[in-house]
């Protein structure tokens, strides 16, 4: 027998889940339509395929994508040993008293907007890195990289730290019954147990990276070249949408935010759909 | 008993310090609010606001006409945001603001297609900036359309030391891109290396913080932290652009979409009194009557 109220309260959160679950799909199809001229008249491989030269009236986004996922993928590259180790030091290897006062701190640092990181970046980051290559400008794509690597450190932190707590206490009496150094019981027990947290962390500070604009706006550079090095200036599709937003409507160029907005959607829900169907499949086979 | 007389003394002394000062405080705001009577008048009884952005060569001057409008009337509201010319455009053409400034005309086709009312308030220069530490001082036209089109890339084939040179330019909706792209680089290739900045502002703290680069910024936007550039043996500065020897130069527009509303009006209109002209010109552009 259900209450009246509890269906009413059901309902309610049926409703929300449909707007919620709808809105990703709406909103993707509304790009789709969007760019649908593009895709009619075939500009949509040029666009994808070709460079920015407004001169020559082509404007491809081929090497903002190609920013996009170097500038992530280093970032990701840079951020999961450190966060690993930090996670590692704060649950198992770190002294109690100290470890509760990281954990805030880390806390803390996932708070913190995107925009202060792109400040330090420019006035602490970009001079050291510009000294240190001895050319370019300092925003480069190691720049944005490092600095994201930084903001997305916390999140995956808190979520290595949540996997590692769900690992049974029993598991690791067990091991240290048998003799286990602490770092044997974090390579034997804890990490093979909390895989699936590790990869979901990922998935979720991946995202991050290759979502955030403001970063690689302030100090990625934002020129529109293909970047042949870690130390040319790039831009990534973000950026790009938030520098063409204010062209003309009409334009091709305005349009070519469309096709940004599409490879990114498609890619992270790409890279969500098969790295969840990787942790997933896992669990099945058990 | 002297110590406290003495400290009584003193404390006098401060009070008559504190009311001293004070007094004069009153008297430079009553002055203040005596020179700029007349042109505030207009605003009296009026309440509202008004919103405005759009191209960030025009902030300087549009803050300190709100801050003084709105210091004598608290009533109305003046909120003014960036974004750079075509956002100033897309707003104001949408209804989202009241005023949308641009570093540029606007073309007949955004003028048809949004029915914009066109405001020329000032003509301003782009310069072409350098980090201090940086000992080029001049270029010729052909050296500046070299370095932009990346066929000059070393300080050292201008006089400077053997580094790369790094460019800087402004985004796809700048009016100051647009002007200095036509008028400096007579439309000539930008190299696809150079960094882009999203405002007047942003450029002005990238250039000093970089010895190697090289970028341009409003006139009004130039400081201490930044060295201008000669270009073609004139130095930007008000009477060459007013003179037109200095030929990197623009007008400033403020745009409305139709009429201006009576308050948005009173806006544009301080800018053509004798206080308004004076902000102008104080930030190095030359008002235009």
């Amino acid at each position: 027998m259900k209450l009246p109220k509890e269906a009413i309260v059901e309902r309610a959160f049926q409703l929300s889940t449909i707007v919620s679950g709808s809105i990703t799909f709406l909103i993707f199809s509304f790009m789709f339509y969007m760019a649908l001229p593009l895709i009619r008249e075939g500009k949509i491989f040029q666009i994808l395929t070709s460079t920015w030269s407004p001169l020559d009236d082509v404007y491809g986004i081929l090497p903002m994508i190609i920013t996009t996922f170097a500038i992530s993928f280093l970032s990701v590259l840079i951020a999961f040993p450190i966060s690993i180790g930090c996670s590692s030091f704060i649950n198992e290897i770190g002294p109690k008293q100290l470890n509760r006062y990281l954990k805030k701190i880390v806390q803390v640092m996932t708070g913190i907007p995107t925009v202060i990181y792109g400040f330090v970046g420019i006035f602490l980051l970009v001079p050291i890195v510009r000294e240190f290559s001895g050319k370019g400008s300092g925003m480069s794509v190691i720049t944005a990289a490092l600095m994201l690597s930084v903001l997305i450190s916390p999140t995956m932190i808190l979520f290595f730290n949540d996997s590692f707590e769900r690992v049974p206490a029993s598991y690791l009496n067990a091991a240290e019954g048998l003799g286990a150094s602490r770092v044997q019981k974090l390579i034997y027990v804890i990490f093979p147990n909390a895989k699936k947290g590790i990869i979901i962390g990922l998935i979720l500070a991946f995202g991050r990276a290759l979502g955030d604009t403001l970063i690689a706006l302030m100090i990625a550079g934002n020129s529109t070249q293909i970047p042949g090095s870690l130390f040319d200036s790039a831009r990534t599709l973000t950026a790009h949408i938030a520098l063409v937003i204010a062209a003309d409507y009409e334009s091709l160029e305005f349009k070519s935010i469309f096709a940004s907005g599409m490879v990114l959607y498609l890619f992270t829900a790409g890279i969500v759909i098969v790295v969840r169907h990787f942790a997933f499949g896992e669990k099945n086979t058990r | 008993m002297v110590k406290t007389i003495l400290s009584i003394k003193e404390e006098l002394m401060k009070k008559v310090w504190i009311l001293f000062v004070f007094i004069s405080l009153c008297l430079v705001f009553w002055g203040l609010s005596i020179s700029f009577a007349q042109s505030l008048d207009t605003f009296k009884g009026e309440k509202g606001s008004v919103k405005i952005s759009g191209g960030t060569a025009h902030i300087p001057v549009m803050k300190e006409a709100a801050r003084i409008i709105m210091t004598a009337n608290p009533d109305i509201q003046i909120t003014i945001a960036g974004g750079g010319s075509g956002v100033g455009i897309k707003q104001v053409g949408e209804g989202l603001v009241d005023i949308g400034n641009t570093g540029r005309k606007p073309t007949d086709d955004e003028i048809k297609r949004y029915n914009l009312k066109l405001f020329l308030w000032a003509i301003d220069g782009v310069a072409l900036i350098v980090n201090p530490k940086n000992k080029v001082r001049s270029l010729s036209k052909n050296q500046v359309i070299d370095i932009f089109s990346g066929r000059i890339d070393n300080w050292k084939a201008l006089g400077g030391e053997d580094r790369k040179i790094n460019l800087y330019t402004r985004d796809e909706a700048s009016g100051t891109r647009e002007v200095f792209w036509e008028k400096a680089l007579a439309k000539g290739a930008i190299a696809e290396k150079a960094n882009v900045v999203v405002s007047n502002g942003a450029m002005k703290s990238a250039i000093s913080q970089d010895p190697y680069a090289i970028g341009y910024v409003s006139v009004g936007h130039i400081d201490k932290t930044v060295e201008v550039i000669t270009f073609e043996g004139v130095t930007p500065a008000i009477d060459t652009v007013k003179s037109g020897q200095y030929s990197i130069a623009r007008g400033l527009f403020s745009n409305t979409k139709g009429e201006p509303t009576p308050l948005t009006k009173k806006f544009l209109d301080f800018l053509y009194t004798a206080e308004g002209q004076k902000i102008i010109a104080k930030n190095g552009f030359i008002p235009v009557k």
